[in-house]
């Protein structure tokens, strides 16, 4: 019974957690803070990625690269191991796909090559894009072919056919902009399109004469077409989603994303034409790849960090983060609105300044407009408004900023989003007073005895009152601005002596709280329990910096006696510690030993049981018993003397029997001994019978 | 003087049965031998068992009836091997002894079992 009952109170708070979840999503709505890349990711790369020699030079690709855009220092130690894999890589006939990893880990630790290294897999990589046939084998030449481009000027990386490659790899698009990994392979996905336009970027950076307009064109097209797809979040986040489910990795929103942005970036950083991305949806890819936090695994890292990497330096428009220090301001304390604007890796921004354009309260539709000016401390490349406009009371609210750029040349570069809401909590000290505790006579209202009451300090009044008379409480709560507060919690408690309780909730009108408790009208809740109730008053509310939960006192209640039919007080809830606690101790009874008697006198017995055996054989001597019947010639003999060792052997697997074997494996083994001990008493006996009716007949 | 002849009388009769005995086959002497060996060994471990109390009560029933059991089947061997018995003339006494060894022996897998 005990075990069944956890379950439905794991199951309330589950049902609890879940309200506050979406009610902090109510709340927040459409205003999220997204923080740029911070400390918190640099150390969750240092603790996710651990490259070592056994590791692929994938997985050390993505690792060393993670850690070259977050600037943390690579590890001396891996590079002479790595750098080795990589020389083994190149110089052996490996895959394409080995290949490519390889040149890229090479890019990143710049190891010692000899050039002819390089020289000799350029015609290996040409033929490759010669012979593609699925999207990922141009992807790896073409991309290990641009990898020595970078490393290597000698080595001739130019592709004479880049038109037709370039085709080729057209080819596999959808009409909707995405791509397929092979002409018969008709599932078409998110990430093979970011894939196909890194791939097509190379092809336009490896061709030895200009690409024609009209393919860039159509590319450029399929972005447009691609970037249609894209799915927001209310937040203003953008991402893709991959809808194709296959064999190629885990392939989610997140690492679709990453591809696509990846692929975008290189295509717009390659081809001379201006590709008109939105920067709205930039900043929206910015915003989701921030918006995933620190990812739990490595790959997830590296796809996050590399597009964030790529959307920094890109060429067609860098987004710009909005971000707070801190979202709850104290009203009481006099804290600043600050506002940090950076680039997404956290780099400084252009000089610009922040509006503070609107303020939505959180209980009214209506904002008031405010078009305010923030201040930049050049000291902390922070943005701040000296004082928070006169009407802010404490609540909580959605500040909308905008991000207005002073250079009109940046405008074509940084992607700043339009206005940004954010959410703001102010917080202050709410003035508790004019507190008082009175018992009233119930008709006329006439008060008994009034206490005040210092609900800041500690109070310990003591009343008395019986079932004719009233309680009433009085208290006044002030916001900083001398407005109203209505706290989230306003309780009063009685607690009687033997643990009943009873909670009301403390009305307001305006500033003036009130709760009068009729003791007449109470008695049956009260279930006529007399004596002695401690009062306590709870106040409190998120942005009350003084929220309290306070024991005022008791109060002695003279209640008439109950009638027959008066209900009983409810038993109170166990303990959960005794409920959930150690179980009382089961003690073990066993069955006391058996008495048993004095060793010598077992041992007594024993040789009084030999006794008789003495006897016996002392019995057969004086009977002048022989063994001379036993036969003499040698064959009967051996038989005699089998037969006898055959009886000794079943006896002693009997005595085995009793100390240590089973019945099966005895009676197996009987089985056997009994077969032997049959054929030689048979022998032996008729041997024996044989030779009494010779000496009868005789 | 009527006890002392009643005692005369009883050595007597105990005379008369002994010298009738004396007549008796060696072999049969053996068996007898042996039966009372069996039945003195049981008396012993019934003594014990009233002494002490009849704790392993499996243990003391198999070591009694072992012995009892062995009696008897000596008994039975007596009968078939004795000549006067014109009823098993024809039977042989090596047969009536494989008789004896084999019932022994499955009546102490039997008593073993039993043991505990």
């Amino acid at each position: 019974m005990n075990s069944q009952v956890p379950l439905p109170i794991t199951r309330m708070a589950k049902v609890l957690e879940f309200l506050v979840l979406i009610l902090s999503v109510l709340i927040c709505g459409e205003a999220v803070i997204f923080k740029p890349i911070s400390d918190s990711h640099r150390s969750a790369a240092l603790e996710l990625f651990n490259p070592t020699h056994g590791s692929s030079l994938e997985e050390t690709y993505e690792a060393l690269r993670t850690f070259e855009v977050l600037g943390i220092e690579k590890q001396p130690d891996l590079r002479a191991a790595t750098c080795a894999s990589v020389v083994d890589t190149l110089s052996s006939p490996s895959a394409l796909k080995d290949l490519f990893q390889a040149l890229r880990v090479n890019g990143l630790l710049n190891c010692e090559l000899k050039k002819k290294t390089f020289a000799g897999i350029a015609p290996r990589l040409k033929d490759a894009v010669k012979s593609a046939s699925s999207l990922l084998d141009y992807y790896y030449s073409v991309g290990s072919l641009v990898l020595i481009k970078g490393l290597s000027s000698d080595v001739d990386v130019h592709l004479e056919s880049a038109d037709s490659v370039f085709r080729a790899i057209k080819a596999l698009s959808q009409s909707d902009g995405r791509w397929r990994y092979s002409s018969n392979n008709p599932e078409s996905s998110t990430y093979a399109a970011g894939i196909a336009l890194e791939s097509l970027a190379g092809v336009i950076s490896l061709a030895s004469s200009e690409i024609d307009q009209s393919l860039i064109s159509m590319v450029k097209n399929d972005i447009s077409k691609l970037l249609d797809d894209l799915e927001k979040y209310d937040d203003g986040a953008y991402y893709f989603d991959e809808k194709l489910v296959d064999a190629h990795g885990h392939q989610g929103p997140l690492s679709a994303s990453s591809a696509v942005v990846r692929g975008i970036t290189a295509f717009a950083a390659v081809s001379a034409e201006n590709l008109n991305l939105p920067g709205e949806k930039i900043l929206g890819l910015a915003r989701f790849l921030l918006g995933v936090g620190v990812p739990g695994n490595a790959k997830d890292l590296y796809y996050q960090i590399e597009a964030l990497a790529s959307l920094e330096n890109n060429r067609v428009s860098i987004p710009l983060i909005l971000s707070l220090p801190t979202s709850v301001l104290s009203l009481t304390r006099k804290d600043q609105l600050k506002v940090n604007v950076n680039t997404i890796l956290g780099a400084a921004a252009p000089s610009l300044t922040i509006k503070l354009r609107q303020i939505f309260s959180s209980g009214s539709k209506d904002a008031s407009v405010i078009d305010q000016d923030l201040k930049f401390d050049h000291k902390n490349a922070v943005h701040y408004l000296d004082a928070l406009p006169k009407d802010i009371d404490v609540g909580s609210y959605i500040f909308t900023f905008e991000i207005v750029l002073h250079d009109s040349e940046h405008k074509m570069i940084y992607a700043t989003g339009g206005r940004t809401k954010v959410p703001i909590y102010v917080t202050g000290v709410i003035k508790v007073d004019n507190a008082e505790i009175s018992v009233l006579d119930s008709d006329l209202g006439n008060v008994e005895t009034r206490k005040k009451l210092d609900l800041a300090g500690e109070n310990s009044i003591s009343l008395s009152a019986n079932h004719l008379q009233k309680l009433r409480l009085l208290f006044q709560l002030t916001s900083p601005l001398g407005h109203a507060l209505k706290p989230h919690q306003a309780f009063l408690k009685l607690r009687h002596e033997s643990k009943v309780e009873h909670i009301f909730v403390v009305g307001n009108s305006g500033i003036q709280f009130e709760i009068i408790l009729d003791f007449l009208g109470l008695v049956e809740k009260f279930f006529y329990l007399s004596g002695r109730y401690d009062i306590q008053l709870t106040v409190g509310d998120a942005v009350m910096e003084n929220s309290f939960f306070q024991p005022l006192g008791s109060v002695e209640l003279d209640l008439p006696e109950p009638p027959e039919k008066a209900s009983r007080p409810p038993p109170q809830a166990v303990d959960p510690s005794l409920r959930f606690g150690p179980k009382a101790e089961i003690a073990h009874i066993f069955r006391a030993p058996e008495k048993k008697p004095p060793t010598n006198l077992s041992y007594a017995f024993l040789a009084l049981v030999l006794l008789p055996f003495i006897g016996f054989l002392v019995g057969l001597l004086r009977l002048g018993v022989n063994l001379k019947n036993f036969p003499t010639s040698s064959a009967p003999a051996t038989s005699a003397i089998l037969f006898h060792l055959a009886i000794a052997a079943v006896l002693s697997l009997y005595l085995l029997f009793w100390l240590k074997l089973n019945l099966f494996t005895t009676l197996k083994a009987l089985g056997f001994l009994g077969v032997f001990l049959l054929f030689v008493g048979h022998r032996t006996l008729s041997h024996l019978a044989s030779t009494s009716a010779k000496l009868k007949s005789a | 003087m009527a006890k002392s002849s009643a005692t005369k009388d009883a050595l007597a009769l105990f005379q008369s049965l002994r010298s009738a005995y004396a007549a008796t086959p060696t072999n049969l002497k053996i068996i007898d031998l042996y039966v009372v060996f069996a039945i003195f060994t049981a008396l012993i471990q019934v003594v014990y068992m009233a002494l002490v109390g009849s704790f392993p009560f499996n243990s003391f029933l198999s070591g009694v009836l072992s012995c009892i059991g062995t009696a008897v089947l000596a008994v039975c061997l007596r009968i078939q091997v004795n000549k006067e018995n014109k009823e098993f003339k024809d039977l042989p006494p090596e047969r009536a002894f494989a008789d004896f060894v084999l019932c022994n022996l499955v009546l102490h897998l039997v008593i073993m079992n039993f043991l505990g």
